[in-house]
């Protein structure tokens, strides 16, 4: 048996607008198993959010997907109907967005929320779920679990809230947990526990994890694998360690140049930079993407698509028509 | 001895809060007690997690919340005879967010223009040619001058707040999270231009952040604040390399680095942040201090000065008791 929990393949988000289709995100695939995080790093509007939702079938109502195959744990869910599709989502794939102000329900009570989960796809008495809803509650570090259950949503902290979100999601124990940013709005020093408690968790559950992020410091401690965005495709892919300690695309590389690392960059030295702009995706688009910022652009760059390479199995995929030689070298200013 | 830019002493600012309307009032204190020295050329940075009073003493510092108690002194004269405009010509503030710092229905230029105008600068030449010549000095084309805030990206709205604030040659700008709303590659940009515009200006810098990787490359000198006191302060290298209190550790612990080699840190922090309503006895850290003695509870411990490196915490007065 497979440890596979997710297989997707081509997945294409187009949004249709006055002035053209936007090309949201183009040609993804992805593939998570058991017990893995996959983080998918970008900048905004690169598409890594789309393509989370893309997942869960929640995409805004004009939004098109066009997707080859969506497997989850071996079984397609591609024509899965609204119906079946909700009895999939919060069950066998679960959701943590970025804001738990704005993804919990203001006039409910947390116990309410939680239970509601479980009443909907769990064959439990009330009772029952509440017990399980307070158990959770006590797995993801809240104490006073019962209090915390008759309260609501406002009256808990940034950290509490995300911890009870995170709770939510693993009550029906999910296969496959998609995280949107789910730390981005919290402290540091918060962020290390939540992100230390969803690694646990995900090890106590075998879990897979997809992470969406931006933040290269949290890609870095709890991505297995990385998956580079860059206007809607996925521009590298490989081990966190490959991405990190040899990044091969020059917009990784790009990336890695523009954050301060304590003890690493100099104080007050200059920060390498990505020049210009991301192109806009509406239309239709040919060569690489990132060729207008690059500084290894050629004519070739620019004349045809070029596709996702994986040139041994040592190295990471990457979208570049330069030879691994050329980018391990081209150390541009 | 290098010129004193700020100088602000036993600074208080609390809060009435109503706790319903049978329980009477109650005092918040947002910043409790701060003594805070900046001088010309330094970039301070105040760290700390929300609700810890960063941008509250920010706040006073720019003459936008009066003092409860205490005195600030802004080059030398107390902040509140201070006249406004002068308050204005001498700090300005940065703010986070880019995308609502700036009113969408004016013009760049008018953005730009207006801190002149308030300033009563009437020539309109000088005031366009002064305006321009400001974009130019923060990277923004001049064919900008006409564009409205929403044909802008996050990076270039950030540069027109930083060319506002800049507009009447301040000599100190209090930068709240200016990097935050940005993406990575903007961010430096935005990093690299405010180093860039420190030397050419000799600006003075108080800048509120959370991310201490930018702190770190930033920053000369480090606050860390923690429920409205500062609790340790000292120069980035001597705070990074020797960090004393025990909450600046775990807040230099919860740094992700871009290292892969490394896991998630464990900054046994624990329980959330305190109510700052209800602040705990004594030290106000030593709910979730790891080096918590029996003392802490009870006593506030005095701070403890070793040049220029200030730390409160019990570990270190020994003079106490």
């Amino acid at each position: 048996m497979s440890n596979r929990v997710l297989d997707v393949e081509n997945l294409t988000v187009d949004i249709p607008l006055a002035t053209g289709i936007l090309h949201a995100v183009d040609g993804v695939n992805l593939h998570v198993d058991r017990g893995e995080t996959l983080c998918i790093v970008g900048e905004s509007g690169c598409g890594k959010s789309l393509t989370s939702l893309a997942l869960m079938d929640l995409l805004p109502t004009k939004a098109v997907r066009k997707i080859e195959k969506l497997e989850l744990s071996g079984t397609s869910i591609l024509g899965y109907s609204e119906r079946e599709m909700s009895d999939v989502r919060g069950n066998k794939m679960g959701m943590i967005f970025q804001e738990p102000m704005t993804s919990l329900n203001p006039a409910f009570t947390i116990g309410n929320q939680m239970i509601e989960t479980l009443l909907r796809h769990r064959n439990l008495s009330n009772d029952a779920a509440r017990d399980l809803a307070k158990l959770m509650l006590e797995k993801v570090g809240i104490t006073a679990a019962e209090q915390r259950l008759g309260q609501y949503p406002h009256q808990l902290s940034g950290g509490l809230r995300q911890r009870v979100m995170i709770a939510m999601t693993l009550l029906c124990e999910p296969e496959l947990i998609i995280a949107d940013e789910p730390t981005t709005a919290l402290d540091v020093t918060i962020q290390a526990q939540i992100l230390l408690l969803l690694k646990e968790l995900q090890n106590e559950f075998d879990m897979g994890l997809v992470l969406i992020t931006h933040d290269l410091g949290v890609v870095a401690r709890i991505a297995t694998r990385v998956a580079v965005m860059y206007a809607g495709q996925i521009v590298e892919e490989g081990t966190a360690k490959q991405i990190f300690e040899n990044p091969l695309h020059p917009y990784t590389r790009g990336l890695m140049r523009c954050i301060p690392v304590p003890g690493k960059t100099k104080r007050g030295a200059p920060l390498g930079s990505i020049p210009g702009m991301v192109p806009s995706l509406i239309g239709d688009f040919t060569g690489c993407r990132f060729a207008d910022r690059c500084e290894l652009t050629s004519d070739i760059c620019r004349q045809s698509d070029v596709s996702l390479r994986d040139p041994n199995v040592k190295a990471q995929a990457y979208r570049c028509i330069h030879g691994i030689e050329m980018l391990a070298k081209g150390e541009v200013a | 001895m290098a010129e004193l830019m700020i100088d602000a002493r036993d600074v208080t600012c609390s809060f009435t809060i109503s706790r319903g309307m049978f329980r009477g009032k109650q005092q918040l204190k947002a910043v409790n007690g701060v003594d805070l020295t900046v001088e010309r050329g330094e970039v301070l940075a105040l760290v700390g997690e929300s609700g810890c009073g960063k941008t509250t003493l920010a706040k006073m510092l720019l003459g936008l919340l009066p003092q409860t108690s205490g005195t600030v002194e802004l080059c030398g004269q107390p902040i509140n005879d201070v006249p406004r405009l002068e308050l204005a010509r001498t700090i300005q503030p940065i703010f986070q967010d880019p995308y609502s710092s700036l009113n969408p229905r004016k013009t760049i230029g008018s953005i730009i223009a207006l801190p002149m105008k308030v300033q009563g600068i009437a020539d309109q030449d000088s005031m366009r040619r002064r305006a321009e010549e400001t974009m130019d000095m923060v990277g923004l084309p001049p064919r900008l001058y006409n564009a409205f805030p929403n044909q802008l990206s996050g990076g270039q709205r950030q540069r027109v707040a930083i060319a506002r604030a800049l507009v009447n040659r301040p000599q100190i700008v209090v930068c709240d999270e200016p990097t935050s709303a940005l993406d990575v590659s903007v961010q430096s940009q935005i990093l690299n231009l405010l180093n860039d515009l420190r030397d050419e200006l000799n600006l003075t810098y108080i800048i509120i952040s959370h991310n201490l990787a930018v702190v770190e490359h930033i920053a000369t000198r480090v606050a860390v604040m923690y429920l409205g006191r500062i609790v340790e302060i000292a120069d980035t290298d001597t705070l990074f390399k020797d960090p004393q209190h025990p909450y600046t550790r775990a807040l230099l612990d919860s740094v992700l680095t871009p290292d892969p080699n490394m896991d998630i840190p464990n900054n046994q922090l624990g329980a959330s942040y305190p109510n700052p309503i209800d602040p705990p006895t004594g030290c106000s850290f030593h709910p979730r201090c790891v080096n918590a003695m029996p003392r802490c509870a009870t006593v506030a411990p005095n701070g403890k000065a070793d040049g220029g490196h200030y730390v409160e915490c019990h570990l270190y007065d020994d003079g106490a008791n």
